[in-house]
């Protein structure tokens, strides 16, 4: 990085990539912008071999035999695609980076809270991702990435306790990340930046934080219980002596599922911020969008029934959560709808940005719709446990959260690293990425109707054709991640500089200058105007 | 981060300000919210124990209480006892540190720190007690379930109790630990003379915590040591 | 090339599934293609033409609670719907025929009162409601019959039911649905459902070991039940006959159904639950000498034990529910 910013050709004004060099000034580093892109390049490398893995399951998936590799290899590679994906690439993912970057920028503060705090978090999520890949080196964990008992404490013959440790380690890492957010967004906001007026991207990573704080203990303690129960070989979800693996279940899914909204609003945040530059107006429905962010942070605690409706609970409990599912999924509507909004009579542009938050509405709306199948009892006792379920979360999890990461990385992009990407090639992969996802999952929503069981390294020779489909579709999407890859790092040396704000946008970290110096703002600005103030009438001078 | 910046009348402030923050007011209202919300975090975890530790109590309640009569309620209730002064020693050190007590302050974290010491040793003894009785089912050869005080119907569910009960109180224990390491830490610094009415914040923290720590304990000994002990058997 | 798109239907219940699952498809289209719709027109009505700022509208509380409210109530209309179905799957009719499937890594064990015994392969009759009994010999299993639309966790340590009515003949795919390790993908099998003639003859090819209940009788014997165990009357345990499906008094004052759960805690931690009048430490534990399947065929021998007026002869009511042929 350092030779490429010594070029004479970029702008030499101080700025926090240049104000230090050396390995020790990023690895000692409490500045939560370098931090972020500490995080940027970590989960980046995380990404690529969590993909690296899909590839292989989808190559497999070609043809119904099992016959690129053995039975306990493909479990293997599934579950590493699993676990890397969700504890080191998704969950961290926006807040880690994005987050990091802009939240204090955002509210106006010079820092997080605890900036050494936010360097120990990076340093925790290696360690863990140092053990996970401890796992996958010494030969792989084949439990899935749901862990269940008895299978993960007795049967298994593979790396469990070390996969473990590292889920558990780095979910120390989302915790402190979520600390600091929650001290920050509550005690550094600058003069004037009241709630009301905090960017929406603000709210949806401090209801994130709430999530991360409150749910990420309870998967520690339930993954050190099945860790505990494996090295000492004693019975807690061991049936044979009286332990109940459902239990388990209930105390897994408890944290994870209030984790895929750890994974999903954040993404809901970056769109309320592309949705309003790009159609330079202000958002619509700005308290119902906050609020929205509360209550599924909120109500996303009470439903985690949902994933275990065929495990034998009561009629009573599967209505309970059936009810709640329905309830949870209103305020994600609300977004859409509000964003939906905020177009109307709006002025639109269509930058890489703005393509990547139409996909991100179009996909989730359908991934948040297939939800609701899942949580109406009658299908979901045919659908669960089968690809419906894989294409409902790749839905949202990659057609929601990746494609407004994506959407993040573009628009952010000028100012975290002062260089603008080539835009013609942004909107060519946006597109293919949008296209390449489609083919992968949709067939998968036929398949899983069908009845292909997921997990499966063999199938039915009748589902054939649609897997191919499948990844067919899924090597177009992987071309698509490829290209933003080479054309972002490109644009460190040969993107045209960018400016301020080149974009056009509200917000206090558009008003500093690109890349930010190492404090931000040389003065701590004081805000008068609400968010998204873009109508001339609204504008009053910040600073 | 270079410390370069001007110090006089204007811009005098403690050498204890981090310079993200505005003043020494933000920073002390930053750390203790810090505090607070790390705890709530604990909560969630032991929680999690808590909470699977009642659902089986719920399964197997004779079992449980047959249980309950290995447990030394000495023990705990020395512990308890324990534990208790020792919050009431850090909080008079927190509330020395406010005062500007240097003396009064590093006395009370000393007082503190042997108070933990105590209850670890108690530990000690009391699970020294445990393996002797052949009731560690972590290990095998440690553990048995006969005599009059056994009821052999509720062996399996004995041995669940039992792991509960050293996870429980070893986590617990583990946070005991490492408290004593923050007040190692804290009276390190108080010798420094650190500590000042300007600047205590680390005190306040760490009383919280310890505080917590305790807290946590006042609800292990009565579940797991009282309730049910003085049952009759079948 | 073959491209299904569609399962089989082989059930009124999987009829009934299909219809709630076009409905939730039909207003999932017409909820997308409005947004998308809309958001189309939009993006091109409202295209960026200059340098235009447009007039902000904060919000409208009335719309909000319009895009609120209404959708809830959609999503009701799907919770009730489904609610129905899934109530319905819980309770299986007293008619129910009894099948029994033990799960165990990587294979379906299926057992028939009448004593036929199958791996992977389940052959019923249509028209008639089919109880199946599951039970895990070891990991978490899920037993999943597409064309049924039905599935049910097999979960170790307790028997879990499903049961369908089949009302169209024809091969239909078993496949095991919760990931248990290397030949999980492996654990599958058919489902053959016949016309009721068809399925007598199945049927008449008959277990060479006799009915599930002789089977069970046998292990009665020979596992040493029958020392303690007495048909008729008191011996150092229990009586047998009669006590399935009867109201137990405990030791320790409380009452238990004798179902199928009882009866294999009883033979599994004998202590758990000592009958009124009897001591603990007497009946040892049978774990780990009898599999899932003997279990199973204890169960069903004991069920047929009936009070009649005949000592040993059960009702033929009996004989035709545990599918014996005697």
């Amino acid at each position: 990085m350092s030779t490429v910013l010594q070029d004479p050709q970029t702008t030499e004004t101080p700025n926090y990539l240049n104000a230090e060099y050396g390995w020790k000034s990023w690895l000692f580093t409490t500045d939560h912008k370098r931090i972020a892109v500490l995080y940027l390049i970590s989960i980046s490398v995380m990404f690529a071999l969590g993909g690296v893995f899909a590839g292989l399951i989808r190559m497999e998936l070609l043809t119904p035999q099992g016959d690129l590799v053995n039975s306990d290899t493909y479990n293997k590679i599934f579950t590493m695609h699993g676990v890397v994906m969700i504890f080191f690439f998704l969950i961290p993912s926006i807040p880690a980076t994005f987050g990091n970057f802009l939240v204090p920028m955002m509210i106006g503060a010079k820092d997080l809270a605890f900036p050494r705090i936010n360097l120990l978090s990076w340093y925790i999520y290696i360690l863990g991702a140092l053990f996970a890949l401890a796992a996958i080196v010494l030969g792989g964990v084949d439990t899935g990435w749901t862990f269940y008992t008895p299978f993960s404490t007795t049967y298994s013959n593979t790396f469990v306790i070390t996969a473990a440790v590292g889920v558990f380690i780095s979910g120390f890492s989302s915790i402190l990340t979520g600390l600091n957010f929650i001290v920050t967004v509550h005690k550094m906001r600058a003069p004037g930046m009241t709630w009301g007026r905090l960017p929406l991207f603000v709210w949806a990573n401090y209801a994130t934080a709430l999530i991360q704080v409150l749910g990420t203990p309870v998967v520690a303690i339930t993954l050190a219980l099945v860790g505990l129960e494996r090295a000492f070989h004693i019975g807690i979800f061991d049936p044979a002596i009286g332990g109940d693996p459902i239990l388990f279940q209930h105390m897994f899914w408890f944290y994870s599922h209030p984790a895929v909204y750890i994974m999903i609003l954040p993404g809901m945040g970056v769109i309320s911020e592309l949705v309003t530059c790009f159609s330079r107006k202000g958002i619509f429905g700005y308290s119902f969008i906050a609020g929205s962010s509360l209550g599924i942070a909120i109500i996303g605690f009470l439903v985690w029934g949902h994933h275990m409706f065929v495990t034998g609970m009561s009629m009573y409990a599967g209505l309970y959560f059936s009810l709640l599912t329905m309830l949870v999924a209103v305020p994600s509507a609300i977004k859409v709808f509000n964003w939906t909004a905020t177009m109307f009579r709006g002025s639109i542009s269509y930058e890489t940005p703005m393509l990547y938050a139409f996909g991100f509405i179009g996909l989730f709306t359908i991934g948040g719709l297939t939800g609701l199948f899942l949580g109406t009892l009658g299908v979901d006792v045919h659908v669960t446990d089968t690809y419906f379920v894989v294409a409902h979360f790749h839905y949202v999890m990659v057609g929601g959260m990746v494609v407004a990461y994506m959407g993040a990385l573009h628009f952010w992009w000028p100012k975290i690293t002062g260089r603008m990407y080539p835009e013609g090639w942004g909107k060519f992969s946006a597109l293919l990425v949008f296209v390449g996802f489609n083919v992968t999952f949709f067939p998968q929503f036929i398949l899983g109707y069908l009845g292909q069981p997921r997990r499966y390294h063999a199938y039915a020779p009748e589902f054939q054709v649609l897997n191919v489909m499948s990844t067919a579709g899924a090597s177009i999407l992987g071309v698509a991640f490829l290209i933003p890859l080479i054309y972002l790092l490109w644009s460190l040396r040969y993107g045209k500089p960018a400016g301020n704000n080149p974009w056009g946008a509200k917000g206090l970290e558009w008003t500093t200058q690109s890349p930010p110096t190492t404090f931000n703002f040389d003065v701590t600005p004081v805000v008068t105007e609400e968010a998204y103030a873009y109508a001339k009438h609204e504008e009053t001078h910040v600073g | 981060m270079a410390d370069t910046h001007v110090v006089d009348a204007e811009h005098a402030h403690s050498p204890h300000l981090r310079h993200h923050f505005d003043d020494m007011h933000q920073q002390f209202d930053s750390d203790t919210f810090g505090m607070w919300v790390f705890l709530l975090t604990e909560i969630m975890f032991f929680g999690g124990m808590f909470g699977a530790y009642t659902v089986y109590r719920s399964m197997y309640p004779e079992a449980f209480a047959a249980t309950s009569n290995f447990m030394n309620p000495a023990f705990g209730a020395a512990n308890t006892a324990v534990l208790i002064v020792s919050s009431l020693t850090m909080a008079l050190a927190v509330r020395a540190s406010h005062l500007g007590q240097q003396k009064l302050l590093q006395w009370m974290l000393v007082f503190t720190m042997i108070f933990g010491l105590a209850f670890l040793v108690i530990k000690g003894f009391e699970y020294h007690e445990h393996w002797v009785d052949m009731k560690v089912p972590l290990f095998p050869g440690h553990w048995s379930w006969t005599g009059p005080e056994a009821p052999p119907q509720f062996a399996h569910e004995a041995q669940i109790l039992f792991c509960f009960y050293f996870f429980m109180t070893g986590f617990h224990a583990l946070h005991m630990l490492v408290g004593l390491g923050i007040m190692t830490t804290l009276l390190v610094m108080a010798r420094k003379g650190t500590f000042t009415p300007a600047y205590y914040a680390p005190v306040e923290v760490s009383g919280l915590y310890w505080h917590f720590v305790d807290i946590v304990w006042i609800f292990l000994f009565p579940l797991l040591y009282l309730i049910g002990h003085t049952k009759k058997l079948i | 090339m073959q491209l299904p798109l569609w399962p089989e239907v082989a059930s009124a219940v999987a009829a009934d599934v299909d219809h709630l699952y076009i409905y939730l498809t039909l207003v999932s289209v017409v909820m997308s293609v409005l947004i998308f719709t809309v958001i189309f027109v939009f993006a091109i009505k409202y295209r960026r033409r200059g340098d235009e700022v447009p007039e902000p509208i904060h919000g409208s509380l009335r719309l909000e609670i319009t895009w609120s409210v209404i959708p809830f109530l959609v999503m009701l209309t799907f919770f009730w719907w489904g609610a129905k179905i899934f109530f319905l799957n819980a309770t299986p009719p007293p008619d129910s025929m009894d099948v029994y499937s033990v799960g165990k890594q990587w294979m379906w064990k299926i057992q028939y009162p009448g004593g036929q015994r199958e791996i992977n392969e389940l052959h019923v009759p249509i028209g008639r409601p089919v109880k199946i009994t599951l039970a895990s010999e070891d990991v978490i299993h899920s037993f999943f019959i597409p064309a049924l639309r039905i599935k049910h966790d097999v979960v170790p340590g307790h028997y879990d039911t499903m049961w369908f009515t089949a009302d169209k003949p024809g091969r239909y795919h078993l496949f095991c649905a919760e990931y248990c390790g290397t030949e999980h993908s492996g654990m599958v099998g058919w489902v053959t459902v016949m016309t009721p003639s068809d399925y007598e003859n199945w049927l008449s090819g008959g277990g060479s070991g006799g009915t599930m209940a002789q089977q069970g009788e046998r292990l009665f014997e020979q596992m040493g039940c029958s020392t303690c165990h007495l048909l008729d009357r008191q011996g150092r345990g229990p009586i047998m006959r009669g006590v399935y499906g009867s109201r137990v008094q405990l030791a320790d004052g409380k009452t238990v159904l004798a179902d199928d759960a009882y009866i294999r805690e009883s033979i599994l931690n004998p202590n758990a639950k000592i009958v009124a009048g009897y001591k603990p430490n007497v009946m040892p534990s049978f774990q780990g000498q009898i599999s899932e399947e003997g279990i199973l065929q204890l169960i069903v021998y004991i069920k047929s034990l009936a009070i009649t007026n005949a000592p040993g002869a059960p009702t033929a009511a009996l004989i035709q529910q545990t599918g014996g042929k005697q």
